[in-house]
């Protein structure tokens, strides 16, 4: 190991940190947290963030910091914790993600960062995400936060939609000095991080907090606009001035299997279900006035093995229920789900029917749902995912009975602002078309990026696409120039949808 | 927030709202909707728009009372305000010189049906609109109607006001005496809606009905409000509201918006409780228990 090229605080020689343990993160015991929404991992004390700080090799060239799709300066922010700069280390997070205490607890870091780390040669990687979530934490509590004030630019942003690519390209361009304006359909801000990401992963408090960040930054923010139909992109640009678009809109309509029966009363979308919970608080009816079906004593089955269906299975077993399955047509190797929700979720008391599918739901004579008609399977060749496509097994039927089913086996492209922007192009499955890198789509000052470019995929990948786009809008507002042919060449990667 | 300029009873329990919401009425076209949510613990609601005036920034819808927030939409009046208005919301009905156009609106349906007819007016067709209510009291919108109608029908269900019957009875009617008929909107209860598409189904005639499912986003998020159309699940706030009448199986609708039905006649109940309780409270000092039985299905 060469020294760094920064200075180091850090006691310890390389061969004493690989020998470190990393700390593990305190919880929730797994039998309380199964019946409350409140946050399952409960943060590192300082003492903690520093042990595992102390675990960081401070490599001369950080591949965590490649391997992360913002671009995060791990190295430098993990050395201000060794050092006790944690309000430092924050701002050098600062630097490169607007939503620290949000990626710090939804980010897949095991694919990312924590997955490049030569730590995990030696053992377990460091702890990378558990340190982003406390110095970001610590921030928000401290109450200390560095805003910036680049000069007014005169220049004006639409951003569509408030999800993680939305704000995450709103922060970096108002930060820019433009003035930016979100649109969000809902009542409420935050799009999937509200909508659908749970209480007890990702709290709505952390949610605000980093909101009245933006909104102090100068970012403004206007609910109950349906862009495409309330008003639509030409009219942004022509008559309410706006010299770009950023559209982020998601990933939008639910699938379904297309099996008999998903009409049944008590067959849901997971969007539907997390919904009625996370936004509508459905579950705090009557104090509330959503409604949902009472889960207590009830069985639900989640069908589908990405986060959302852990998301949606875990937060009904919170609601009382008795049995609770996630039923997956593959094995658990190929869920897309991370694995510590998966491992919370065992932990919690959720049953796994790996390699079985749902072929119909049965219902009583009033069409309530009663029971699904499922079928085992076996891994036969990879399919085009490169992972092992399910079979059938012949004569493998059973009934498993259930009052809920919640499909959670991915989105399509929800086509309101595609169908009402002329020009805007979009691929074979109505995803719009941006580069890859610039985000430009095939309308002049018109960017995209996140869900709804690349299909479902992640939080933290959703804030990449709106950071490539903060940095391309900039350029092309202050050149003005606009090159057509870096739309042609690159379509967006293919990203398997979660549960499938 | 979202202001109501005015408000006025065109029936008992139906109320009609004119809300400042320039964007809205900029945008609206005939057979969509708005989702709108009252306050912080509020539910979200879609009702259709009756009609915008875009140079005054306002839109009207008409709710008829029915669970907690149609009561609560019909204690509102100028000057209030409702926290949550987004739209507009849905496909505009299809809008085109089909010849004659018949137009059904049952109760409250009339003002949904309302500014479609009108639509089918202005272009060109020859409008005959059937609309009709339980008594005389719930015949709404007889004067917008007879405005963009060459054919005026009403019917009571007890024959307190004009013809005696169902606006069903005055479609088999035309249907019986041969009017020739290029489309038929009937807009309404379920019940009516479905013995509309019966009817005109033999006779092969082009027919729409708008679909009400229960509906949370209102853009296609969250597949709450999927409807079977021709054997197949679509959506109601992005394929719809409006569909081939032929084609829908008015059952599952029927069967899908019971699903909730315990728990909106208890937030109904303890609603209702709580006004008689502040009643109570305003005439003496009285206090109101509110706690009804049974849990939420």
């Amino acid at each position: 190991m060469k020294t760094p090229p920064s200075p180091s605080s850090n006691p310890l020689l390389p061969r004493e940190r690989i020998k470190l343990p990393r700390q593990h993160m305190p919880e929730q015991s797994a039998i309380e947290r199964a019946r409350n929404f409140h946050e399952v991992n409960l943060g590192y004390s300082a003492e903690l963030a520093r042990q595992e700080a102390l675990r960081c090799l401070e490599c001369r060239n950080p591949v965590c910091v490649d391997h992360c799709p913002v671009g995060v300066k791990v190295r430098d922010f993990v050395r201000l914790i060794v050092a006790g700069d944690f309000l430092g280390a924050a701002a050098k997070i600062r630097e490169d993600n607007v939503l620290p205490a949000i990626t710090g607890r939804v980010c897949p870091q095991e694919d990312h960062c924590e997955g490049a780390c030569l730590l995990c040669k030696k053992g377990e990687s460091l702890g990378i995400g558990y340190l982003e979530r406390f110095v970001a934490d610590y921030e928000q509590q401290a109450g200390i936060r560095s805003l910036p004030s680049a000069p007014a630019s005169g220049k004006k942003v639409a951003i569509v939609g408030s999800g993680p690519s939305g704000l995450a390209a709103a922060g970096d361009l108002a930060q820019r000095g433009h003035k930016v304006h979100v649109f969000e359909a809902l009542h409420e801000l935050g799009g999937v991080l509200v909508y659908g990401i749970p209480e007890f992963r990702l709290p709505k408090q952390i949610i605000r907090e980093q909101l009245d960040y933006m909104r102090a930054m100068g970012v403004v923010f206007e609910t109950d606009v349906v862009v495409g139909r309330t008003v639509t992109i030409d009219e942004l640009m022509q008559e309410e001035g706006y010299d770009a678009v950023f559209i982020g809109t998601g990933a939008g309509s639910p699938q379904f299997m297309n099996i008999p029966g998903e009409h049944w009363n008590g067959v849901y979308s997971a969007n539907e279900f997390l919904t009625r919970i996370n936004l509508m608080h459905a579950y705090e009816f009557p104090a509330y006035d959503e409604p949902m079906l009472d889960l207590h004593g009830r069985d639900v089955a989640v069908i589908g093995g990405g986060n959302t269906a852990l998301d949606a299975i875990r937060s009904a077993l919170r609601l009382g229920a008795r049995k609770a399955y996630v039923i997956y047509r593959r094995s658990q190797a190929e869920m897309p789900a991370r694995a510590e929700e998966v491992k919370h979720a065992r932990q919690e008391g959720i049953e796994f029917l790996m390699l079985t599918s749902p072929v119909e739901f049965l219902a009583d004579d009033k069409g309530w749902l009663r029971a699904a008609r499922c079928i085992c399977m076996q891994l036969g060749e990879p399919d085009a995912s490169g992972r092992r496509r399910p079979v059938s097994v012949e004569g493998s039927e059973f009934n498993l009975p259930l009052s809920v089913a919640i499909m959670a086996i991915g989105t399509t492209a929800n086509p309101v602002i595609q169908s009402t922007t002329p020009g805007l192009e979009t691929n074979n499955r109505g995803y719009i078309q941006a580069d890859q890198v610039t985000q430009r789509t095939s309308r002049k000052g018109v960017f995209a990026g996140g869900d709804i470019v690349t299909g479902s995929a992640t939080v933290i990948l959703a804030m990449g696409a709106g950071r490539r786009a903060a940095k391309s809008i900039h350029e092309y507002l202050m050149t003005g120039e606009w090159q057509p042919e870096a739309t042609e060449s690159k379509t967006a990667p293919v990203v398997v949808p979660a549960g499938l | 927030m979202f202001r109501i300029l005015h408000s006025e009873f065109l029936a008992p329990g139906i109320k009609r709202l004119v809300i400042e919401a320039p964007r809205i009425a900029r945008k609206q076209q005939p057979g969509q909707f708005v989702i709108l949510r009252l306050h912080e613990h509020g539910e979200r609601i879609p009702l259709t728009i009756e009609n915008s005036t875009p140079q005054e920034g306002t839109i009207s819808i008409v709710v008829q009372s029915a669970g907690k927030t149609t009561s609560l939409l019909n204690s509102l009046n100028a000057g209030d305000t409702i926290l949550d208005v987004v739209g507009p919301l849905g496909k505009p009905s299809h809008i085109a010189n089909f010849g004659t156009a018949v137009v059904i609106g049952g109760g409250v349906g009339t003002a949904m049906a309302y500014p479609t007819a009108a639509a089918l007016k202005r272009a060109g067709n020859r409008v005959i609109s059937t609309i009709g209510g339980r008594t005389k009291e719930f015949v709404i919108l007889e004067r917008e109607m007879r405005e963009v109608s060459d054919v005026l029908m009403i019917t009571t269900d007890d024959g307190s006001y004009a013809e005696k019957g169902l606006v069903t009875d005055r479609l088999r009617q035309l249907i019986q005496n041969g009017v020739r008929i290029d489309l038929v909107l009937a807009v309404g209860p379920i019940v009516m809606m479905k013995a509309v598409a019966e009817m005109t189904r033999a006779e092969r005639i082009p027919t729409v009905v708008s679909l009400n499912p229960i509906m949370i986003d209102g853009t296609g998020m969250c597949g709450g409000c999927r409807v079977m159309i021709d054997g197949k699940s679509q959506f109601a706030c992005v394929d719809g509201p409006e569909f081939d009448a032929h084609q829908v199986n008015f059952d599952v609708l029927v069967q899908r918006n019971a699903m909730y039905r315990e728990a909106e006649q208890r937030s109904l109940a303890e609603y209702r409780c709580q006004l008689e309780a502040r009643t109570n409270r305003a005439n003496s000092t009285q206090e109101g228990a509110c706690v009804s039985g049974g849990g939420v299905r």
